[in-house]
């Protein structure tokens, strides 16, 4: 959002996780699942990425891996340290101290407000938590911190809140306090996946409102989860698409949506609903859903399902991204030979005629 | 797709009047009990109708009635419900007044309906074909013989866009998509004169979304049949429906064609609505956002039961209850200060 600091907060670079598949408990297991399959981009500190996909396609597992909430196969994240201004790899983070410094500078939000708070505690015990765990401040300082986050995200007055329970508030209320547990540490980076979700419409905005306000106040980066594109045009500044692992387009979010280059994210702007009836949908031109990539071959990920492969698709190696300017990023043959979707389209159909 | 879409839209501007009711619901009421005898104001005062072949959205936030209408549209309400005025007229007969044996063959044979996770209702240890042969086994008269139950859940099958070599495999060969799809065989099996489909696509992906979307278009365009969609997904119904009815706390505050609505909702609750809703298309608005929450219908509010959250309330909207009343034909509004609520959406400048 902030033009001022465009300094790199998160570099992420040919980032792995392979899940092996069971075979049973004495078998060495030789099948992977390649949840997130050598993927590499930069978020600058201010800036808001969203990552876009069905479900299945690795965006939450990459999201998890930034946290630190799961080690990367291969690969490397690296993350700005807000106080000392240094890059820090996550993967060399081991030791309890430096999880906790970590953590200071790292926070997530998570899709279901009803899961992933303690039912047992009080609002003021689950958002003061990253405080006692770090051990900052007195109890009377914690319980100030606590009653300027509430103020913060809208739970206004914040006393009568402070000493309920989850159960006791409505699910918006309950995604602004993780959203207070998240921001009480003023991390440097939060990564949301799906904060909005399970909300109703009504909730949904002033969730977006106040997230891209505190972007704005704090100056928080986000790496933005979520499967609504409509939601990620609100709330990203920069848009990755990601599909079995990969990420097969990234560009600045405007950009994306009016002019898509890989078949699958044209495939994935048909498919959203449009909340006016007079609109004319473009046939969607993909059928099915995704799949897992279990041991992929190496050609193109999206093959199988890719409506205007040619033979190089079929024998060339899973295309890199092509970065045909502005930002804009593509992984497809054809794009990278013809240098646009309208010239690869065109390619296709002389090809094929 | 685009012909389909054309149609709907252009039925909608103009409904076609034509063709008569399917479905009556009048004035219907309905509480849920609770244990010290207090009552719950779910369902209150809603009236609509359906014409033949027609389809009806429900919409509006969790806990506004939607469900809580369906379930009682087909005799499913929960036990602790209770049903305190109104008909449900479907081809002129009263389904509240039947008897609850006589109901229980109506749905299916009548009214079928397809329920919001509905894919993981099915039983693990049953194959998909014996499931779809067991609804037809308990409401076609006389019983399907073993080769007729076959060849209608093949054409079934067939018509919901699954391979009908899937009929013999178990729930868990099935994709989420495919699951849905197999749940809309279900519903079809009976050949009903009315789907209720409530959240039909909710935990499914964009692309098997628009699929069964699409797939439920034609089923009702080939077959006829009348639809209500249940959504809380404004867009998903804007795609599906020529007719809308917003609901605010157990009662329809807005009813009319959907394309009329979208172009111009009248309620200050649906302008709020479709105001803070995002989209990939047009130009990028400052969402409003809806303030506040719905009212708890232990004690809902005097007068308008929107008038605490609307940005157009008046003295009399806390003293008098406005009704739903024609605003123009075919348009039906519940509000005393309909002509405040401006045209177009709100904040519609660009970013």
């Amino acid at each position: 959002m902030s033009e001022k600091n465009s300094k790199t907060r998160v570099k992420v670079e040919n980032l792995q996780k392979l899940f092996p598949i069971s075979k049973g408990l004495f078998r060495k297991s030789t099948d992977f699942v390649y949840a997130v399959d050598d993927i590499s981009f930069e978020i600058k500190a201010g800036e808001s990425l969203g990552l876009v996909g069905e479900s299945g396609c690795g965006k939450t597992t990459a999201g998890r891996i930034l946290v630190k909430l799961d080690e990367a196969s291969t690969g490397a994240v690296q993350i700005r340290d807000a106080e000392t201004d240094e890059m820090v790899d996550v993967t060399e983070i081991n030791t309890k101290d430096e999880q906790k410094e970590f953590r200071r500078n790292v926070q997530m939000i998570f899709q279901d407000p009803y899961e992933s708070m303690n039912p047992r505690r009080t609002i003021f015990d689950i958002v003061a938590e990253p405080l006692t765990v770090q051990g900052i401040g007195t109890t009377e300082e914690r319980e100030k911190r606590v009653v300027d986050l509430l103020h913060l995200v809208g739970l206004t007055p914040p006393e009568p809140f402070l000493f309920r329970y989850p159960h006791e508030l409505s699910g918006g209320q309950r995604q602004r306090v993780a959203i207070a547990r998240a921001l009480v540490m003023e991390p440097a980076f939060v990564v949301a996946d799906e904060p909005t979700s399970m909300l109703d419409v009504s909730i949904r905005i002033s969730i977006m409102r106040l997230m891209l306000e505190l972007a704005a106040e704090l100056g928080v980066t986000y790496l933005y989860i979520t499967h609504d594109l409509a939601v990620a045009r609100y709330m990203c500044d920069r848009i990755a698409v990601m599909y079995l692992g990969k990420i097969v387009e990234m560009a600045p979010t405007e950009q994306l949506l009016k002019n898509p280059m890989h078949p699958y994210t044209r495939a994935l702007l048909s498919a959203v609903p449009v909340p006016d009836p007079s609109y004319k949908r473009p046939e969607v031109e993909i059928k099915g859903g995704i799949s897992r990539s279990i041991n992929p071959s190496g050609e193109c990920r999206f093959l199988a399902r890719c409506p205007f492969a040619v033979d190089q698709c079929r024998t060339d190696p899973h295309p890199g991204l092509f970065d045909r300017g502005g930002g804009h990023l593509v992984a497809c043959h054809l794009v990278a030979a013809e240098g646009s979707w309208t010239g690869a389209e065109r390619a296709v159909l002389e090809l094929r005629s | 797709m685009t012909e389909t879409r054309l149609t709907s839209t252009e039925s909608g501007a103009a409904p076609k009047h034509a063709e008569p009711n399917l479905l009556e619901v009048k004035n219907l009421v309905m509480n849920y009990e609770l244990k010290g005898g207090e009552m719950v104001s779910a369902v209150e005062n809603v009236s609509f109708n359906i014409p033949k072949g027609h389809s009806l959205g429900l919409v509006g936030e969790s806990g506004c009635g939607k469900t809580s209408v369906a379930l009682t549209l087909i005799g499913l309400q929960a036990p602790n419900a209770r049903v305190l005025g109104g008909e449900v007229l479907l081809d002129g007969e009263n389904l509240l007044a039947l008897e609850k044996e006589e109901m229980r063959l109506r749905r299916w044979n009548d009214v079928s309906m397809v329920f919001q996770g509905a894919m993981n209702s099915m039983n693990p240890v049953y194959t998909v074909g014996d499931q779809i042969r067991e609804a037809m086994d308990i409401h076609w008269d006389p019983k399907p013989t073993a080769k007729e139950a076959r060849e209608k859940t093949e054409e079934l099958f067939n018509l919901v866009g699954i391979n009908p070599d899937m009929i013999d495999r178990y729930p868990h060969e099935f994709s989420g998509g495919m699951k849905q799809r197999a749940v809309i065989a279900m519903a079809l099996s009976c050949d009903p004169k009315l789907i209720i489909a409530d959240e039909p696509t909710t935990a499914l992906d964009v692309i098997v979304q628009e699929q069964i979307l699409e797939e439920l278009r034609s089923i009702q365009d080939d077959l006829g049949m009348s639809i209500i969609y249940i959504s809380h997904d404004i867009a998903v119904i804007a795609e599906i429906t020529d007719l809308l009815g917003v609901m605010y706390a157990g009662k329809l505050v807005e009813l009319g064609t959907t394309a009329e609505i979208f172009a111009r909702p009248r309620h200050p609750y649906s302008w709020l609505l479709l105001s803070s809703t995002p989209s990939i298309t047009g130009p990028r608005r400052v969402l409003a956002p809806l303030e506040g929450e719905p009212p708890n219908l232990l004690e809902p509010p005097t007068g308008c039961r929107f008038h605490p959250r609307c940005p157009f309330a008046t003295e009399q909207c806390s003293a008098e209850e406005p009704e739903l009343t024609e605003i123009k034909p075919g348009h039906s509004i519940a509000c005393w200060n309909h002509e405040k609520v401006p045209v177009g959406l709100d904040q519609a400048e660009e970013l």
